[in-house]
């Protein structure tokens, strides 16, 4: 089990280097140039060459790339920015300041927005599936059916306003979208919070439900249920407590694969309700050619990514124990 | 867990009729393709402290039958009819809670498969004492120290400290102790065991086998053993029951239908068996054809698409009449062949070559 979570954490590094070497590659890739953004109008050569100077774009690429890298172990520290402590992702090219702590300013908004739709998508997703395999056939389970359906054709962007318009302007049930800190006030944070999450995970949800419904129905028809309603198990007892456990592995396995989808649904929500998250900083960087900034975001949604994927894997584990043998 | 349950003496039937007396009981399930006729009209009796072994090939209804016994068919899919007498009881139509009381308590059952049919998640352990608390009540303790015994009574080594690991740490023999362990951890005074030892190895099925009888000998339990290896039934049955397309074809002491069989589908049978053939050289003679769709069995007697002998019967009544057991008692088959030409036929032409 360690050396498997080594192992992991060890490919974890490699795919984070990969990711900032291609974000670096491809960004020169493409015919812009942030220093002339910068200049202005009226942009005399010698003022470009200063500028590119002072951005460290005069060094050759991958120089460039060495003092980026050894920033994030080591930090920096340039006389026209100021200071820039491990993990230093180098400079905005726009605002100058450390991307590190730019990013680290808008975290909790997009991690806020990502986490409360996971709990709302997997809570809602699993249960009324669960509904839906315990009624299969009846009623309840067509219209979880036709609901997911549903769910499934709508857009953040379209549903967004639309329950803001109803939810908050003319119902008046609830506050309109924003972000409060939680460590401010919890409730406020909640309640700000709940449009956001219901808007992000509807999406989501209706693949839940049908997921859940289909492996549980899978499960059901498993030997070892049949064993436990053979040794007098209700099927109730059999279906809360033997197959959901089985049910749960691809539903791990699918959430896994949805987290980066979910982190990009995150961005558009934030856009949406104009949070101030990680989602406002990539769009701005891309749109002033902020290299670092870009890279920064980047490289952070990776991390997130890549450190759940392996919270995923340890998750098997604990669900399923021929997993922590291995 | 009612009241009723706690209470139930176990293997203490001495009422009058037999142990499990099982009357015209037919299986149907509705299907997109049609109705499957999975077992229809079968009869047998089974004896307190004796074992009935059913034998038959795959699909002839022999796991849906006794899984009928139990109650686990989804009425939704399923229409079960006849009757099922256990201890006087009769188990058709009863109540789904009464059902549950039974199951695993006076009825319970062995599976073919005990990687698939124990539960991957949960520790043998739980697994067995689980059973006993739904049944017997009674604290996690006590329970445990139940399910550490029944392990050691089935011939698992280091009981004690085996009883908290998952099923995927046993060998295949194992697994299947654990799961008589579990099925007989209330004291059943059925046991159906499904082909219990289909899925182990040759040396293995043999103990097995002798772990069944013995804790039969100890307990007094009444056990179905389902199986398409006459070797199996040979070793461990006093009784059998031939199933052929959901009937019953012929039954009998193991002595009489393995000795004298009577029936053309029990020749071929005893033909395509292996270990009971003194000439390991003599080619295996598979029963010819293949076994009837279950959606339109074939009217008359299901067997006669492949028999070799229904030109014998005249009018071509195998198809047309279906023949039912007789005698009524004793050794009895079902087919229109009289008791006299069938000897002879045995004698003359099969005995040979089995
Ligand atoms: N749940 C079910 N739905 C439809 N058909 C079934 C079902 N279970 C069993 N059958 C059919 O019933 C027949 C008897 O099956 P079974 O009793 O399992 O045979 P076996 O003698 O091999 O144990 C087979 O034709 C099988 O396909
Ligand atoms: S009844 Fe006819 S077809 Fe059926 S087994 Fe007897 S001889 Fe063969
Ligand atoms: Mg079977």
């Amino acid at each position: 089990m360690v050396r498997f979570f080594l192992r992991r954490v060890a490919g974890a590094a490699m795919i984070m280097v990969i990711i900032s070497v291609v974000t670096f590659v491809l960004f020169y890739a493409v015919p812009r140039d942030p220093a002339r953004a910068f200049c202005g109008k009226i942009c005399p050569p010698q003022n470009l060459a200063l500028i590119r100077h002072n951005l460290g774009m005069d060094d050759p690429l991958f120089v460039q790339y060495w003092h980026w890298l050894a920033g994030v172990f080591t930090g920096r520290d340039l006389p026209q920015f100021g200071e820039c402590a491990a993990p230093c992702l180098g400079y905005s090219f726009a605002t100058r300041e450390p991307v590190f702590s730019a990013i680290l300013d808008r975290l909790p908004v997009t991690l806020s927005v990502t986490f409360g739709a996971a709990v709302v998508l997997l809570t809602f997703g699993v249960v009324t599936g669960m509904i839906a395999a315990w009624q299969q056939g009846r009623p309840l389970d067509k219209i979880a059916s036709a609901s997911s359906v549903i769910g499934a054709s709508l857009q953040i962007y379209f549903v967004g306003p639309l329950l803001v318009f109803f939810a908050v302007d003319t119902l008046g049930l609830l506050p309109r979208p924003a972000y409060v800190p939680i460590t401010e006030d919890p409730g406020r944070w909640f309640v700000h919070l709940l449009i956001p999450w219901l808007v992000l995970s509807i999406i989501f949800t209706a693949n839940y439900t049908r997921m859940t419904r289909s492996v549980m129905i899978e499960q059901l028809a498993e030997d070892y249920v049949r064993t436990a309603r053979a040794k007098g198990m209700s099927g109730r007892t059999v279906f809360l407590r033997f197959a959901w456990r089985g049910a749960m592995i691809p539903i791990v396995t699918i959430f896994g694969v949805d987290l980066a989808t979910l982190l990009g649904g995150a961005i558009i929500t934030e856009q949406t309700f104009t949070l101030h998250g990680i989602g406002e900083l990539a769009v701005r960087a891309v749109q002033n050619t902020d290299l670092p900034m870009l890279l920064g975001v980047t490289l952070v949604g990776a991390f997130a990514i890549v450190t759940l994927t392996i919270l995923v894997d340890v998750l098997y584990a604990v669900i399923d124990p021929r997993v922590r043998l291995r | 867990m009612t009241d009723a349950t706690r209470e139930r003496e176990p293997a203490a039937w001495s009422g009058p009729g037999p142990f499990l007396s099982v009357r015209d009981l037919s299986v149907e399930f509705a299907t997109e393709d049609g109705v499957v006729h999975a077992v229809d009209r079968l009869s047998f009796e089974l004896e307190k402290g004796t074992t009935l072994g059913i034998v038959g090939e795959s699909g002839s209804g022999k796991s849906v039958s006794t899984l009928a016994v139990l109650g686990l068919h989804d009425p939704a899919h399923a229409t079960v009819t006849g009757e099922i007498w256990l201890e006087g009881r009769q188990l058709v139509g009863a109540d789904e809670r009464v059902m549950e009381g039974l199951r695993g308590d006076a009825v319970s059952m062995i599976f073919q498969d005990p990687l698939s049919s124990l539960s991957p998640f949960h520790t043998v352990g739980r697994q067995i004492a689980e059973t006993y608390r739904k049944h017997r009540g009674g604290g996690r303790r006590e329970a445990r120290a139940r399910a550490v015994e029944m392990l050691a009574r089935v011939g698992i080594p280091h009981a004690a400290a085996r009883v908290d690991d998952y099923p995927h740490q046993f060998s295949g023999g194992m697994r299947q102790r654990v799961m008589i362990a579990m099925a007989l951890v209330c004291d059943p005074g059925l046991v159906i065991a499904d082909e219990p030892t289909t899925a182990l190895d040759v040396t293995v099925q043999a103990q097995i086998l002798d772990l069944l009888t013995e804790l039969q000998r100890e307990s007094g339990t009444s056990i179905i053993l389902i199986t398409h290896d006459l070797g199996v039934v040979a070793r461990s049955a006093r009784r059998v029951l031939v199933m052929y397309a959901g009937r019953a074809v012929e039954e009998g002491s193991v002595r009489e239908v393995l000795r004298e069989p009577r029936h053309p589908y029990t020749w071929g049978l005893l033909g395509s068996m292996p270990r009971l053939r003194s000439d390991v050289d003599l080619p295996l003679l598979p029963v010819r054809g293949t076994p009837p769709s279950m959606l339109a069995p074939p009217p008359g007697c299901p067997f006669h698409p492949r028999c070799d002998h229904r030109r014998l019967v005249p009018g071509d009544a195998c198809a047309a009449d279906r023949p039912e057991l007789s005698p009524a008692e004793g050794h009895r088959d079902a087919c229109h062949l009289p008791l006299a030409r069938k000897r002879e036929i045995f004698d003359g032409e099969i005995r040979g070559r089995l």
